[in-house]
């Protein structure tokens, strides 16, 4: 059976403003505009960045704080439109972006639940369904009534990890998520991913530990200040990232 | 089947989520609760008709009711415009990290709102009742006026909440258009009252139109004329092409700018 493209990367670039741009008021806005001090100062996050994801892959991004991971994340996301080219996904995209983004801090554990199923696209009875495994991952039994605001980090991360990772999503996000609880915890993490990635679901794995990489990943792209340097199988890319 | 029509559909739970979340932090830890949304309205009514029962008697028949309904129409006006504005600002942590489709949070806030009108407006029948006020057959109408006003204001929250985003001075700005606005709708007053060129610009309004064809349906038995029907389908028509045109036009910025 011959595998088929689940993620296209074609040719994307993100240019963004920086501050000196951005305007909070509309007074501002027009003096500036008057005295000709719209300046541009460009920023391209990403430049001319194409690549293939197959589906049952599992794809690491790797590179130095401001390569461009997250953004690269974002775009393929849907949450960041690309300036230049275009991103195609097909499947359903299950985000762990940030753990916790979609928390209400006011309502309880259990009202978030169904809160955060919504954003993810679930309706309130497939929720349901899933909602007692949602509580044994997460190990929170006796405080599912408890508002989130009291919980600690440690907790919300559990809870969101737990929610984000129900079902068999096509395509999986994780952005330096396995770096929240306890060992015992990450170990329960990584063994559910790979127990999706035997149900064909496709990772996008950002991460700083390369070992951690190079353990779920089967092929790398390696993004240097925005470009992508290079492409390929994990482990020849992941001895060069060692030796750089 | 379009795209946005199935993205709609997958986000429909969500907006109910978002509606309920609305309306559950707002009587959190109450001990009457959702029973709120009705006793606040009633509550307010009941203190309203009696000050405005012995005070100020403009020349106005049931002037109590004639002040309350102008109140649930405004009131409903304010209260979605401005809480749609901020709703994008509101939603910054998730649209950062989330794709969601970005209008559903607008959307959501007008519908709680929606929830409140539906409220006051049985608080408005129960004093009606209690004033000994006759309910008149019209009165279900009543929806065609309240349903051309929800458009208008999703319009114009959908405008403002994109407008926000970039410039934040719009929202102490509409603050003091909104106290304007209301003294350019016939709320307290009744409109004989006013010079023949105010008459003109309160016409203007078109928060005007709705009251007073929903004031037609509730006090006066009549049917509203169909020019003015025709007018408030093309006003809110309007606002809400403005506000789906200058949302859609931005909505892929609001990223960068919150």
């Amino acid at each position: 059976m011959e595998k088929s493209v689940i993620i296209k990367v074609d040719h994307v670039s993100m240019k963004f403003n920086l501050s000196s741009e951005k305007f909070d008021s509309f007074k501002e806005y027009v003096i500036k505009r008057i005295k000709g001090q719209v300046s541009i100062e460009e920023f391209w996050a990403l430049n001319d960045v194409s690549f293939e994801v197959y589906k049952g892959d599992s794809i690491g991004l790797i590179g130095l704080n401001g390569s461009g991971k997250s953004t690269m994340l974002k775009t393929i996301a849907g949450v960041l439109k690309p300036t230049k080219g275009s991103v195609t996904v097909s499947g359903s995209i299950a985000p762990l972006i940030e753990l916790g983004a979609g928390f209400d801090m006011d309502l309880t554990a259990r009202e978030n639940v169904f809160l955060n199923g919504a954003l993810l696209g679930y309706t309130r009875s497939e929720m349901q369904s899933y909602y007692d495994d949602i509580v044994d991952f997460s190990e929170l039994h006796n405080f599912m009534d408890v508002p989130v605001k009291n919980f600690s980090s440690g907790m919300v991360s559990r809870l969101a990890f737990a929610i984000a990772t129900i079902g068999i999503p096509d395509i999986l996000i994780v952005d330096e998520v396995l770096s929240v609880g306890d060992f015992q915890f990450q170990e329960k993490c990584e063994q559910r991913i790979q127990n999706m990635m035997e149900h064909g679901t496709t990772i996008l794995f950002v991460s700083h530990s390369i070992d951690q990489v190079q353990k779920i990943c089967s092929k790398i792209v390696w993004l240097e200040q925005g470009h992508m340097k290079c492409f390929g199988d994990a482990k020849v890319i992941c001895d060069e990232y060692r030796r750089s | 089947m379009p795209a946005y029509i199935q993205n709609f559909i997958r986000f429909r739970p969500l907006l109910s989520e978002l509606i309920a979340r609305d309306i559950k932090i707002k009587y959190r830890r109450s001990v009457l609760g959702v029973l709120w949304t009705l006793l606040n309205p009633l509550m307010m009514m009941i203190v309203l008709s009696i000050v405005f029962s012995n005070l100020f008697k403009f020349n106005v028949e049931n002037f109590p009711i004639y002040l309350l309904s102008g109140q649930v129409i405004f009131n409903f006006y304010s209260d979605s415009t401005n809480t749609a504005m901020n709703s994008i600002l509101g939603s910054a942590s998730l649209i950062k990290k989330v794709y969601i489709p970005k209008y559903l949070f607008v959307l959501s806030r007008i519908c709680s709102s929606v929830i409140n009108l539906a409220a006051s407006f049985s608080a408005l029948l129960l004093v009606m009742t209690a004033m000994r006020v006759e309910l008149h057959y019209t009165i279900v109408l009543a929806f065609v006026p309240i349903l051309l006003l929800v458009t208008f204001s999703l319009g114009v929250g959908l405008f403002l909440s994109a407008l926000v985003v970039k410039f934040r001075d719009v929202m102490h700005l509409y603050s003091v258009f909104v106290t304007a606005l209301m003294y350019l709708t016939p709320v307290i007053y009744p409109m004989s009252i006013l010079p023949s060129w105010m008459v003109t610009i309160v016409k203007l309004n078109p928060l005007t139109n709705y009251l007073t064809m929903f004031r037609n349906v509730m006090m006066n038995h009549t049917v509203f004329r169909i020019s003015d029907l025709l007018i408030g389908i093309l006003e809110a028509g309007i606002a809400m092409f403005i506000g789906l045109f200058v949302f859609y036009r931005n909505q892929d910025t609001f990223i960068l700018n919150l």
